[in-house]
């Protein structure tokens, strides 16, 4: 059984890393900052101007350890994994799934459901803890449980992406009602990206980084191929399948990290900062404390819903990465999506 | 479940190989603590092999290994006090 295991976040710029022994040593300015066991990681998130040898590369190759790189900002550059797992037959049953207009829009229909009803979750739950009535809410919650009913009725991936449309105008729609923290830096009018134009949006999406890092592991951990997804089309140099499945993170993991963080007063505006053009991101300040709450929250023990297991909530995508291998394999008559309760 | 290695190498006559080879197989597996101690987070499995690799460098009628197991819930049963707190293995490790 796999366990979950530390992600080295490199940080500091100009940092160096290079093997030694069996070690990562991590250098700045000439000087050695730690030397950490290789087999204590499962992954090495490098931001900015982080270099490393080639023999660190290989070094994290032999040992299943995933090299990513983001810019200063957090968005996603690019990564470096070893030799392919798994097996080719289960890689081809795939593609053949991805090109079946039925079969993709079964998978669609499973990822949607638990992305659907997850936003649903973080909703209902704000609702029920702030114990006022808040019609804005009540209403979105209502509709969300409209249109995860209308999933089951839809049968092509066109209108789901239609179904996921609505579902997205209703949530981000909403989503400034969960947000108590009264200050102005905080206000939240909707998704933007490409650059973030606010705050709430700079979290968000640099979250996302962090967690598509994390699934992307993930399903190449058990040999499934990140670049074709079902519900996101295929494109060059965008992992289709590791967004599909970040799907039924997002509302779950991320949005709802963002939110205690802002809420709890965690962030501050201090930890942000905003260009001329308004695009808006994290300090390093402020990644450092963000990296810090996300490990934990992935520490913490959760019972996976469909394996009645006890887990860390880091190994959740692990293990749902292995049940959609065991759906495509056919072992499994559906994907259990992970469902929060 | 982290295990405590302090050894105590006998210099003279092969004494300085013996020690930098034993730190070393200790390095490869864990923190360097203090001079002659290392914390090492390590499966069983691990472990064993790490022990096999530690007893084949030692010299028996010279050198003395200690190894202290902690478990998993080894951060009730270490306190440090002072200088050079080394980093914890299990927590968000950002440089």
């Amino acid at each position: 059984m796999r366990t979950h295991l530390n992600t080295l976040f490199i940080n500091t710029q100009g940092s160096y890393l290079a093997k030694k022994g069996e070690c990562i040593d991590v250098r700045q300015e000439q000087r050695s900052m730690a030397m950490v066991p290789i087999h204590t990681l499962e992954g090495v998130a490098c931001f900015g101007q982080v270099s490393y040898s080639p023999y660190l590369m290989a070094h994290c190759a032999e040992h299943g350890v995933s090299l990513s790189h983001f810019d200063e900002r957090g968005r996603f550059l690019a990564a470096m994994r070893g030799p392919t797992s798994g097996n080719v037959l289960l890689r081809r049953q795939q593609y053949r799934w991805a090109d079946d207009p039925q079969q993709a829009a079964q998978m669609t229909r499973f990822i949607l459901h638990a992305k659907l009803r997850n936003g649903r979750t973080v909703m209902a739950r704000a609702l029920r803890e702030r114990g006022q009535t808040n019609t804005a809410l009540e209403t979105t919650v209502h509709e969300l449980g409209v249109l995860v009913a209308l999933l089951d009725k839809t049968d092509s991936v066109e209108s789901l992406r239609g179904l996921e449309g609505r579902a997205g105008a209703l949530y981000w729609g909403s989503f400034q009602h969960l947000i108590y923290q009264d200050s102005p830096e905080f206000k939240f009018f909707g998704r933007s990206r490409r650059p973030p134009l606010d705050r709430v949006n700079a979290l968000l999406s640099f979250l996302y980084a962090m967690l598509m890092h994390d699934v992307r592991s993930a399903l190449e951990g058990v040999g499934l191929d990140p670049y074709v997804g079902f519900l996101h089309q295929d494109r060059p140099g965008r992992p289709g399948l590791a967004l599909d499945m970040m799907e039924e993170f997002r509302p779950y993991l991320a949005d709802r990290l963002a939110l205690t963080l802002i809420n709890r007063g965690q962030l501050g505006a201090k930890d942000f900062e905003v260009q001329a053009s308004q695009a808006t991101y994290l300090t390093e300040a402020g990644r450092k404390k963000v990296i810090v709450a996300y490990q934990k929250r992935k520490d913490e023990q959760i019972t996976h819903p469909f394996l009645q297991e006890h887990c860390a909530i880091g190994m959740v995508w692990h293990l749902q990465a292995l049940l959609l291998a065991r759906y495509i394999r056919g072992d499994l008559d559906g994907y259990p999506a992970f469902l929060w309760r | 479940m982290l295990v405590l290695i302090s050894y105590d190498v006998a210099s003279g006559s092969g004494g300085a190989k013996r020690l930098r080879r034993i730190a070393k197989a200790c390095q490869d597996h864990g923190q360097r603590v203090q001079y002659s101690v290392f914390e090492c987070l390590i499966t069983p499995a691990q472990w064993s092999m790490l022990r096999q690799r530690l007893l084949d460098e030692m010299d028996a009628d010279q050198d003395s290994l200690r190894f202290y197991f902690l478990g998993a819930n080894w951060r009730n049963r270490v306190e440090h006090v002072g200088a050079k707190a080394g980093y914890d293995p299990e927590a968000p490790l950002i440089l």
